[in-house]
């Protein structure tokens, strides 16, 4: 039983070199309220403001918002790679985070040292970095590639990579940013089918995406981001009803194959 | 693996114990993954070498030439016996050699592995413990050139040696303390690596480790660089030994009165800033 709880959760990123007083006031009035001050005085930007939500088994959430939203930032946060500023992240069950093409990886390295590196982290035992190396070997499609340094691949490859690692250590909740859009129509179906396995298996599926079609597609519940806060939750249709525009909405509903 | 659910809470914490409670699992979780430690520090050293005719050997190679060179030219400069000098010399060269990437290496710890502190969350100790095992790997690839000199001077350290055991345990301690305290201030001022760079330039010189204190004894300078000189108390407590000397307790005093401050600040400083390095990067 995998659960995510998300209380209230405010991030804000200092800004070390805008010291200067009128470059504050400038700044300031420009953004439109989203920079504070904290208890120092030193200048924030606050990237998440008093976030809410709860996660259970089998919730697949999308987040859609323009760009600094703050949808990475969130998705970091649940990761447990920015230690809030304020509220708390409660998980249960293994997360796994697909946040950068590159992963972590050491684009030096060949394929299979970063499988074994990103095993290893995990605690597998050697006979297990072997069969994931042959699961990710198999899922990617990247066979002789993976002898060779990461930093020679397509972007592509890159993200078959770091997807088919991440979904093979069974990630119980599983967190991904838009970038995995960056495979082509094969591979989506594939990465589909496997996410599809995995959150039948009663995982937690959060996802980032510019796009409502894939959103409509993969999750059963979406939260609009506005300003580092939640502006709409609900289910896909309902939210993308209140952020898209009438006639792209009904376009999309309709590609999707439902009626408005 | 491990696939039973572990409940997880990360909380804005503002409180020192649960701040306290948080840096100790960082670092228990960074032992219990070694494994990964040690791997990222064996490639770090394969990478630095992959495509090179010799490869790590470069390592032992390089620091024999210097050894050779400067021993041969700086036992005349000093009017020494090059019999008694160029054992003194290696040992010292290897030593300091070690502590000094030690520490410059320490201040980059965490700016250089932003790619992964920044896409999951890993113990922030293991990134300090893989430049500490990096090190030692290189200190290992050092140590052969010690033992050709030994050799070939016919200098044979006593069973008295077996002491720089302890002595090189509190190297370690102090090597990971330090990567914690300089690698977190090398991400938040990021003037800190080059400041650093140049004491640690200063600190070659006035440490006994081209020369040696007694060559000094008569000029009565010899005793303020070694009597405060935390890095002449940290080598010779590993140094002595290797050399014959009996145990000096003015060293050990120094060494571990030094040790027990630096992991004082870096408890403290680890623990308060332990949850900003990821925004700092």
């Amino acid at each position: 039983m995998a659960q995510l709880i998300v209380d209230n959760v405010s991030v804000s990123f200092p800004l070390y070199h805008a010291e200067s007083r009128s470059l504050k006031k400038t700044v300031l009035a420009a953004a439109s309220g989203r920079l504070g001050e904290d208890s120092r005085h030193r200048l924030t930007v606050e990237a998440l403001r008093g976030v809410s939500f709860t996660l259970n088994t089998g919730d697949r959430l999308g987040f859609i918002g323009s760009n600094g939203a703050g949808k990475t930032t969130l998705l970091r946060t649940m990761a447990g790679i920015y230690e809030p500023v304020g509220g708390s992240i409660t998980t249960e069950g293994v997360v796994t985070a697909l946040l950068d093409p590159g992963q972590g990886m050491n684009p030096d390295l060949t394929g299979n040292e970063n499988i074994r590196l990103r095993a290893l982290f995990g605690g597998y035992s050697e006979a297990q970095i072997r069969d994931l190396q042959e699961d990710v070997a198999a899922f990617a499609g990247l066979d002789q590639f993976l002898a060779l340094p990461v930093r020679t691949y397509s972007s592509g490859m890159v993200v078959r990579l770091g997807f088919a690692m991440a979904t093979a250590i069974h990630p119980q909740i599983l967190l991904m940013d838009e970038w995995l859009l960056a495979g082509d129509a094969s591979f989506l179906d594939k990465a589909r089918h496997r996410l599809e396995a995995m959150v039948n298996g009663a995982e937690i599926l959060v996802l980032s995406s510019h796009r409502p079609d894939i959103l409509l597609q993969w999750c059963n519940r979406l939260i609009w981001l506005d300003g580092g806060m939640v502006k709409a939750d609900g289910t896909p249709e309902e939210v993308l009803a209140a952020y898209l525009p009438p006639d792209q909405f009904a376009h999309v509903l309709e590609a999707a194959g439902k009626t408005a | 693996m491990s696939d039973i659910p572990k409940r997880q809470v990360i909380a804005a914490s503002h409180s020192w114990s649960e701040r306290l409670r948080l840096a100790w699992a960082d670092l228990a979780d960074t032992a219990r993954l070694w494994p990964l430690v040690w791997t990222l520090s064996l490639f770090d050293i394969r990478l630095r070498y992959r495509g090179s005719l010799l490869g790590p050997l470069w390592l032992t190679l390089s620091t024999a030439v210097m050894v050779g060179a400067i021993g041969v030219l700086y036992a005349r400069l000093f009017h020494q016996d090059v019999t008694d000098y160029l054992p003194f010399l290696t040992i010292s060269l290897v030593l300091w050699t070690f502590i000094s990437t030690m520490v410059s290496e320490a201040t980059t710890c965490f700016t250089q592995a932003d790619a992964m502190i920044r896409s999951m969350r890993m113990p922030h100790g293991v990134h300090a413990a893989r430049v500490v095992m990096r090190n030692t790997l290189v200190l290992g690839h050092n140590v052969v050139v010690v033992a050709v000199v030994f050799a070939l001077f016919g200098t044979k350290p006593g069973l008295d040696c077996f002491t720089l055991l302890p002595g090189f345990l509190l190297w370690l301690a102090d090597a990971m303390a330090a990567s914690l305290l300089l690698g977190l201030f090398g991400a938040r001022f990021r003037d800190i690596p080059p400041i650093v760079a140049s004491v640690m330039q200063i600190a070659f010189y006035v440490t006994p480790i081209m020369w040696n204190p007694a060559m000094l004894a008569h000029r009565g300078l010899a005793k303020a660089f070694v009597e405060l000189n935390p890095f002449y108390a940290l080598l010779e407590i590993v140094r002595g030994p290797l050399l014959g000397l009996p145990i000096n307790p003015g060293a050990w005093q120094l060494a571990v009165l030094y040790s027990l401050g630096l992991f004082l600040i870096t408890g403290l400083v680890f623990v308060r800033a332990r949850p900003r390095l990821p925004y700092w990067l």
